[in-house]
């Protein structure tokens, strides 16, 4: 589905700027879900960033499908990137929220487009919901309104920027295993930042340990439970050392 | 008494007292004769020469300054806005014309005004052209300001659903822009009587600020204030105009929580 290889990248001009990570390879296979996880600051919104098209790398190639793209800004369009805001437009409805990617692109008809919206919010949990304000939603519902858009844009590729970042213990586990169902339904591939190591164990087929520019890149983890996965799965024995290897790894690099 | 009524009186009431009082002082000054009526004449003699010159002035002097001023404010709201965006589009063309709008604020008016009889004579367009320049600034700053907010979040995100640039003008920086648009449309609005009287004292022959300066000059002073009385009004009620319109538009678009 992607291909890094060997993607640095820099801020500021080269000789004077500060590198944020330098030399990542990693791949990514269609159905797939991947986490990264990695400490505040070593670049794991700048990669997404690059991914989505969205910013230039200082070196290094991403493939997407196969296909080496000229510049980052041709992946634009083509990657679904869900930053960490939920970004919803404050005077649209849920239901003109989740039709900007369809305004955008226009293929098909708006009738066409706003019966496959609504299927998708009756799928979502989030049927009742279509016509009102964002002001008016918890702080799960405009998270999950705002996956919805990402699902919308019709890509198979899906960025999510640590989309449970901000809300409550409570409203976060019922949103990992929501995510854990629509990703199971849905024929996506995801990438997926977070914090929680929990959460990338719980959820991800396999978690990329991203180490900053000091560190040797990118560390690959596959933690190899089996699926259908549930939230009682983190009171096993199996998923505690898990955890605490995963845990290791991370510290072993700030060290 | 319900509770919007309590509402309206808490906040209305002091001012409307105050009026009441000032109006109250001011009736039994001028009754009492302890300052001359062509000095300041009684409220009771202003409302009188509204009610008398009615004809005159709400079918000829009034109608002849609302058109100036709805034709100047129309010119002002459409090129402000158009400048605007084009300032927000092209860095260069802003940074090219800030000082320049700037330095027409700073401009006495009234010294150019003559210029402006010169160049379109006594008609509706000396005026207008008067109206414009005081009422412009206020719109393009309000437009171009709610442009150029900080929309980098929003614009990334549409840029990664495949929207060119026309596209994220239209569906994100315009619809942020329009509270602080209409900030400037509301001030514009005041503007534009006030333009629209200054270039009727400088000459002309209908308006309710040629009206006022008529009547100022023959001492009837209770006339000119029945023109100052109504000028006020008229700046009122399009400034509530406006506000209702903005209250509308923000509203349905889900602005206020």
């Amino acid at each position: 589905m992607i291909n890094i290889t060997n993607l640095s990248y820099t801020f500021g001009s080269p000789p004077s700027g500060t590198p944020v990570f330098s030399r990542l390879s990693m791949q990514v296979r269609r159905g797939e879900f991947i986490s990264i996880v990695g400490a505040s600051g070593c670049g794991k919104s700048t990669l997404f960033r690059i991914i989505a098209g969205l910013l230039e790398p200082s070196s290094g190639t991403v493939a997407l499908n196969g296909k080496v793209t000229a510049s980052s800004a041709a992946r634009l369009g083509q990657v679904a990137y869900m930053p960490q805001q939920d970004l919803l437009l404050p005077w649209r409805t849920v239901l003109d929220n989740c039709l900007l990617p369809w305004e955008l692109k226009r293929r098909g008809s708006k009738v066409n487009a706003a019966a496959e919206i609504r299927t998708l919010l009756h799928r979502f949990g989030l049927a009742e919901a279509e016509g009102a304000y964002p002001h008016e939603l918890s702080g799960g519902m405009r998270q999950r309104v705002a996956v919805l858009r990402t699902v919308a844009a019709g890509n198979e590729l899906m960025l999510l920027d640590e989309p449970f970042g901000a809300l409550d213990a409570i409203t976060r586990r019922s949103l990992q295993l929501w995510l854990l169902e629509l990703w199971s339904e849905l024929d996506k591939t995801v990438l997926f930042i977070t914090h929680d190591l929990e959460e990338a164990l719980l959820l991800s087929d396999r978690i990329y340990l991203l180490t900053g520019p000091d560190g040797d890149g990118i560390q690959e983890y596959s933690p190899g439970l089996p699926r259908p996965r549930h939230h009682s799965l983190s009171y096993e024995p199996q998923f505690a050392a898990l955890r605490r290897d995963l845990e290791m790894m991370l510290y072993e690099h700030r060290s | 008494m319900n509770t919007a009524a309590k509402r309206l009186l808490r906040s209305y009431g002091p001012s409307v007292l105050l009026t009441y009082l000032t109006l109250a002082v001011w009736e039994t000054v001028a009754r009492l004769g302890l300052v001359p009526p062509f000095i300041l004449p009684a409220p009771s003699a202003i409302w009188l020469a509204l009610v008398e010159d009615r004809r005159l002035l709400f079918g000829l002097h009034l109608p002849a300054t609302l058109l100036e001023v709805l034709t100047g404010f129309a010119l002002s709201v459409i090129c402000g806005c158009l400048l605007g965006t084009l300032m927000h589009l092209f860095r260069p063309l802003a940074t090219a014309l800030y000082p320049l709008l700037i330095m027409s604020q700073t401009v006495p008016l009234i010294a150019l005004s003559p210029l402006f009889i010169m160049w379109f004579g006594y008609t509706l367009w000396s005026k207008v052209a008067i109206v414009f320049l005081t009422a412009f600034f206020p719109v393009v700053i309000g437009a171009y300001d709610g442009l150029s907010k900080n929309t980098d979040a929003y614009s990334h995100l549409l840029l990664t659903l495949g929207a060119n640039r026309w596209q994220i003008l239209r569906k994100v920086a315009v619809p942020l822009a329009l509270p602080s648009l209409f900030s400037g449309l509301k001030l514009s609005v005041v503007y534009c009587v006030i333009g629209a009287t200054l270039g009727e004292w400088l000459g002309g022959s209908r308006g309710l600020g040629y009206f006022s300066r008529r009547m100022a000059g023959n001492l009837h002073s209770a006339e000119m204030f029945a023109a100052v009385v109504l000028l006020s009004v008229m700046g009122i009620v399009l400034f509530l105009c406006v506000a209702g319109l903005e209250k509308i538009i923000l509203k349905k678009r889900g602005h206020y929580s």
